[in-house]
């Protein structure tokens, strides 16, 4: 445990030294167009899945992307495998951008980017052997020789945790969680770099999931494979992602290291569903846990509101929500938070304190005194920040009082 | 001092079994299929309150649906062998025909399933499925009553403009609201009992949050007892009253939920426990998974069906758990806690050897804690 503590450190400390990002994710937007009905199917208006999303996933790390259904996780995993082709924005994997690459220059990027997906029982063909399905990509990229082919697919299933022998078995033939191991086999086949995994457990048994878990755990420590970790549990993300970010429809709303992202939370949707999670310690007290409830569903990301988008729900919503929106403001070394009111639970400020930036009042309107800043949207992290407490901006080194938020 | 209360009270309600709106005694449900006969349900007993709420908790194939739904009589009489006694209310269901199985569908006792999608009509408005359910009991209801009765449910569960989405079709409404729609029809000839099916498992977490919510809410307003069927023991922690934990068809650990959760007493409920990250647990903590699958139902396991996945096993003498079925018998915490192992010392081990592993910050204030929360209770 000591050791996994040290590693926990050193991956730390690359982030600061600003590390290598294997993956960085720069204004991502996936528009998915509504098709009228009738005769001309014209478009009217767009789904807008994945809207400006920016992240960095550090080589040999791990990145957790956690929200509710249809806010995007899944297709932002989609895109970075290329599985669908964004709207705009930049996906630079160790430096080349896989949006603009044509299917055929996208190939060989694939051996460094494998996708493990949910569903264990429709992602693998029913009518192909299990060394089928994982020599399938051996082959296809000519990975080694005909001869070594077996050997080598016999190698990944030792890997995975199942029987060597069992290469010319049915996918039938397996139950849920062993099924998932074959999916991973597969993946690892071409030895990525990184690895999308696109709620790897959440089909599985209780009992089972801990066993891929551990699986996806050892593999990483193994091979160094950087991990982008889609799921909806958070429990799950915290445990094997040392970073995470939050999605709610479409935008990452609050984004940190998982120390900060879990025990001191500042977006009100992060703290909400950090409080929705069921609580097995809660036996000891018995009854509901107290909790942030917030009413209504997500709305149609066809026609989100305006501002920031979720001032519907939001318990803090105020006259600025729905005018501006909020952007992504780095307020910590890693904390990146996008809400005009950001703060512990039940230390949420008054005054919007992005409002000086944005160059409007505390309502929300032009502000004609004010200077705009345009904080872009950066997939890593600043050294220098925005102070809360202090409201201005502060830096990694002692000169913190130097610079102005204006 | 004050445990030993806590479980008396648990051992008094099962005392007075009498009172229990619902009964199971001895219930063995086996399928006869072509490969042989699938004993899915094994010689399982519990009751339900009015009032309270009992958790099943398995894994899939561990039989606690179809226990479930031996309640409702769902199962075809001819392809089903089911023994032992479901009485609801008193009234016994097993053989009744089904003219009268449908007077207690839907009226005294209800089902809400996990999926709302594919158990909605999606043909129908949800507002014809919902007084649909109401004409069925109340023959001499008028269309506009039963319309309006299904306006008033859906208001009760909380969907917006309950007198607009009434005429909507299952896929106008979201996750949520499906499975609020499934809740208003469940509920909607006020059942004294209600079996939920995985109600949440679907849902995300908030929308997760609302529904158990809302299910608590119903419980304190119409005094129904109401069985949730999970994998999830946070939901369990914080909904239910007692706790069945099934494994191959048996009932393998039962008692009051904060003992039972607090104290469990059988490697299978451990195994569970160990092998769910916390959100707020050491991050450090390497999860202890189950070794193994769950085991085939054709043909079970010799002794404790649980014995090929235990790593425990050694600690018990000779062959004892490869040979003999153990009892499900009160352990070392009272009557009001039933256990089936063989191990003897299990609260010794949980202490020692499972606590520290899982949860490190509650092993070292584990002998305080469980005295210090039933006081809590009294007071």
């Amino acid at each position: 445990m000591v050791s996994v503590q040290k590693d926990a450190d050193a991956t730390l400390t690359r982030h600061r030294s600003g590390g290598e990002p294997v993956l960085e994710v720069e204004d991502l937007k996936m528009y998915f167009p509504v098709k009228s009905s009738g005769l001309v199917r014209r478009t009217v208006g767009h789904v807008q899945a994945v809207d400006g999303v920016s992240f960095q996933v550090p080589a040999g790390g791990a990145l957790g992307l956690v929200g509710e259904s249809g806010c995007g996780k899944s297709t932002t995993g989609r895109l970075i495998t290329r599985l669908h082709d964004p709207t705009s924005g930049a996906i630079r994997f160790e430096g080349t951008d896989l949006a603009k690459l044509s299917p055929r220059q996208m190939k060989p990027m694939r051996r460094d980017v494998q996708m493990i997906f949910q569903d264990p029982f429709s992602s693998l063909n029913p009518r192909h052997t299990v060394g089928a399905i994982v020599s399938s990509p051996l082959v296809t990229h000519d990975m080694v020789p005909k001869n070594k082919v077996l050997s080598r697919v016999q190698e990944l299933l030792e890997v995975v945790g199942l029987n060597p022998e069992h290469y010319n078995r049915y996918p039938n033939e397996f139950s849920g969680g062993q099924r998932q191991r074959i999916g991973i086999a597969r993946a690892l086949a071409l030895q990525p770099k990184l690895l999308v995994a696109d709620e790897p457990v959440s089909a599985l048994d209780v009992s089972i999931q801990a066993q891929v878990v551990n699986l996806l755990d050892d593999l990483q420590k193994e091979f160094g494979i950087a991990f982008l970790f889609i799921a909806h549990d958070l429990a799950v993300v915290r445990h094997f992602c040392p970073e995470v970010a939050v999605m709610y429809l479409g935008k990452i709303v609050e984004i940190a290291d998982r120390e900060t992202l879990y025990n001191r939370p500042h977006h009100p949707y992060t703290q909400a569903l950090l409080s929705a999670v069921p609580d097995v310690r809660q036996a000891a007290v018995g009854g509901r846990r107290e909790r942030i409830r917030i009413e209504g569903d997500v709305p149609s990301p066809i026609n989100p509101p305006s501002g920031c988008r979720f001032r519907t729900r939001c318990p803090l919503a105020k006259e600025i929500c729905a005018r501006v929106e909020p952007p992504l403001m780095q307020i910590g070394r890693r904390h990146k938070v996008a809400c005009h009111f950001p703060g512990e639970l039940g230390k949420h400020p008054e005054e919007p304190v992005t409002a000086r930036l944005l160059g409007v009042d505390d309502q929300g309107s032009p502000d004609p005194g004010g200077s705009p800043t345009d904080l872009g949207n950066p997939p890593g992290f600043a050294d220098t920040w925005f102070d809360l407490d202090k409201r201005q901006m502060a830096g990694a080194t002692s000169r913190s009082t130097t610079q102005d938020a204006g | 001092m004050s445990t030993d209360t806590g479980v008396t009270t648990g051992a008094a309600g099962a005392a007075a079994a009498g009172e229990r709106l619902l009964e199971v005694e001895h219930l063995t449900v086996k399928f006869p299929t072509a490969d042989g006969l699938v004993n899915a349900v094994t010689d399982l007993s519990y009751g339900v309150a009015r009032g309270k709420t009992l958790g099943i908790v398995g894994e899939s194939g561990s039989g606690k649906s179809v226990s479930s739904m031996a309640v409702l009589g769902l199962h075809d009489p001819r392809r089903t062998r089911i023994e032992g006694s479901i009485r609801v209310d008193g009234q016994e269901v097993i053989g009744l025909s089904e003219a009268k199985l449908r007077r207690i569908r839907g009226n005294s006792a209800a089902m809400i399933f996990q999926d709302a999608l594919a158990s909605l009509h999606p043909f129908y408005r949800v507002g014809k499925q919902l007084s649909e359910a109401y004409a069925a009991h109340h023959p001499k209801a008028s269309a506009r009553d039963a319309r309006r009765k299904a306006i008033e449910m859906l208001d009760l569960v909380g969907i917006p403009q309950p007198d607009r989405r009434v005429d909507d079709f299952p896929h106008q409404f979201s996750g949520g609201m499906r499975q609020r729609a499934m809740i208003a029809m469940g509920l909607i000839n006020d059942p004294s009992l209600l079996i939920a099916d995985e109600p949440t498992t679907a849902l995300d977490v908030t929308v997760q949050a609302q529904i158990l919510d809302l299910l608590g809410d119903l419980q304190r307003e119409f005094d129904s007892a109401i069985i949730i069927i999970t994998h999830d023991l946070g939901v369990i922690a914080e909904m239910a009253d007692e706790v069945l934990v099934m494994y191959a068809g048996r009932a393998v650990e039962y008692g009051a939920t904060r003992e039972l959760l607090t104290h469990p007493e059988m490697p299978y409920t451990w195994g569970l426990l160990s092998s769910v990250p916390d959100v707020s647990g050491d991050v450090d903590a390497r999860l202890l998974p189950i070794p193994g699958n769950p085991p085939s139902l054709l043909d079970p396991p010799s002794g404790c069906s649980f014995h090929p996945r235990c790593v425990h096993r050694d600690k018990v003498p000779g062959d004892l758990c490869t040979t003999t079925i153990p009892d499900l018998s009160p352990g070392g915490r009272g009557p009001g806690h039933l256990k089936r192992c063989h191990l003897a010392d299990p609260e010794r081990i949980y202490a020692t050897e499972i606590l520290p592993e899982i949860a490190p910050d509650l092993a070292d204030g584990a002998p305080a804690a469980p005295a210090a929360a039933p006081t809590n209770k009294e007071a």
